[in-house]
């Protein structure tokens, strides 16, 4: 029996092909918008300005503070009761935005914190202004900060795209959890999903921590 | 938006929610003094130089952390069966939830311990201590202050990773919101009831962590 599962779970393999395409597609823009969202905020939250700050707390707050189930379920099924019919792919994406961000947000803002005051006074009274204070002197030196963390992020960011299967999205998982269903071989049908999670993810943990290692010697 | 937002309903089902919300609670109480057990073990195998333990202790940990947990809440709630072994989805949740948050425990615990200076690890090789003694006297207790902040923030984590349980049907909160979906349908009802306790939970937790990051980092007094 398990012979006969084995080569049929070979057969269909291409299907889990085009789930791990799903999900790098997923993962792919998720990470560029969450990570150009996350910077804004970012900025946002470590500036000056009480309001802004209290305003993205309460965002960054309200992502981190609930579960990512319950945010794509919030997002799925309350934004068409408000009008907003979204399919699920575009409604996976808007999901992994908003939450990618609030973290992005925090390594962000984190970095930013942790250049010294004298880097802004020196960079305002050179006349700069206050993107080109932070273009050129602040965000380069946060860098070294916020980068270890980043790619650590994008990590779990990666591996938080199988919760978007919960509402339908054909990824990876959901290619599992369709599979297993008529090959009753949990372990192998899993172990495969996994197999190709872990393709994708373990270069970044890699690179993850060859930048923590760079990084601190620096 | 919200202006038809029915509290009557919501107060219907808070008994519901309040069972839920004790069941999250407990799950994730086992869960973390289990996963806790399993980091402790697994971060001593990983130290360790013995190779016949160290090399699973680094599989199981690399393995774990590089994929997603609901795809290794769905290998066990699929695989076990084909094993023979047939126990409760809470038993199952509670064994995925152990064995991920184990391997983030065990990385934790193990950069605690290699922060703490080497010249300290030297200074007790040449006052004749051994490697128990070393480890009872001289590293832990300095890597325990660097270690709880990032457990307690682990702990959050967990606590809205045990959500994932509701998609193999265990009840607990967010099932109940999914529950009171299907009953009623209202989701935004449902939904953010759910949200709001996790809220709860979540600021709970993030006070503790953040009180123990106030207090607990070991500061050098340079």
């Amino acid at each position: 029996m398990m012979a006969f599962y084995f080569s049929r779970l070979v057969e269909i393999y291409p299907f889990f092909l085009k789930g791990l395409l799903m999900t790098s597609k997923i993962a792919f823009i998720s990470l560029i918008s969450c990570t150009l969202i996350g910077f804004v905020l970012g900025i946002a939250r470590s500036s000056n300005n009480l309001i802004l700050k209290r305003v993205v707390g309460v965002y960054v707050a309200f992502v981190r503070g609930t579960p990512f189930v319950v945010q794509i379920f919030i997002i799925f099924f309350i934004l068409p009761e408000w009008g907003l019919q979204l399919e699920a792919f575009p409604a996976a994406l808007l999901a992994m935005a908003i939450m990618g961000s609030a973290f992005i947000c925090e390594i962000v803002a984190g970095g930013i914190n942790s250049i010294p005051k004298g880097q802004w006074e020196a960079a305002t009274s050179s006349g700069l202004t206050l993107i080109q204070q932070l273009r050129l002197v602040i965000v380069p030196q946060a860098m070294k900060v916020i980068l270890p963390p980043l790619v650590g992020q994008y990590v779990l960011l990666i591996k938080d795209t199988s919760v978007v299967s919960v509402i339908g999205v054909m990824e990876l998982t959901r290619v599992g959890w369709v599979t297993v269903v008529r090959i009753p071989e949990g372990l192998m049908v899993f172990s495969l999903v996994g197999v190709l999670y872990f393709s994708i993810s373990y270069p970044l943990i890699l690179l993850s921590n060859y930048l923590e290692r760079r990084m601190a010697v620096q | 938006m919200l202006d038809d937002f029915n509290f009557r309903v919501i107060m219907e089902y808070l008994p519901q929610f309040l069972i839920g919300l004790r069941s999250t609670f407990l799950i994730s109480i086992v869960s973390i003094a289990l996963a806790l057990a399993t980091g402790i073990i697994a971060c001593a195998c990983r130290i360790s130089g013995i190779k016949i333990i160290k090399y699973p202790a680094i599989a199981y940990i690399e393995i774990i952390r590089s994929t997603p947990l609901l795809v290794q809440i769905y290998f066990l709630y699929f695989g076990l069966p084909t094993l023979g072994l047939r126990i409760p989805e809470i038993q199952t949740g509670i064994i995925a939830l152990m064995l991920n948050s184990g391997a983030y425990i065990a990385e934790i615990i193990r950069a605690g311990i290699n922060s703490v200076d080497e010249g300290q690890l030297e200074a007790g090789i040449s006052s004749g201590l051994n490697y128990v003694q070393r480890m009872r006297f001289i590293i832990l207790p300095q890597a325990l202050g660097v270690t709880i902040p990032p457990l307690l923030g682990q702990n959050i984590v967990l606590v809205k990773d045990s959500a994932l349980l509701s998609l193999i049907s265990v009840m607990e909160l967010t099932r109940c919101g999914q529950t009171m979906t299907s009953e009623r349908f209202m989701p935004a009802e449902a939904f953010f009831t759910v949200a709001f306790f996790y809220m709860c939970i979540y600021f709970c937790l993030k006070a503790m962590a953040d009180w123990s990051q106030r207090k607990l980092i070991f500061r050098e007094a340079y």
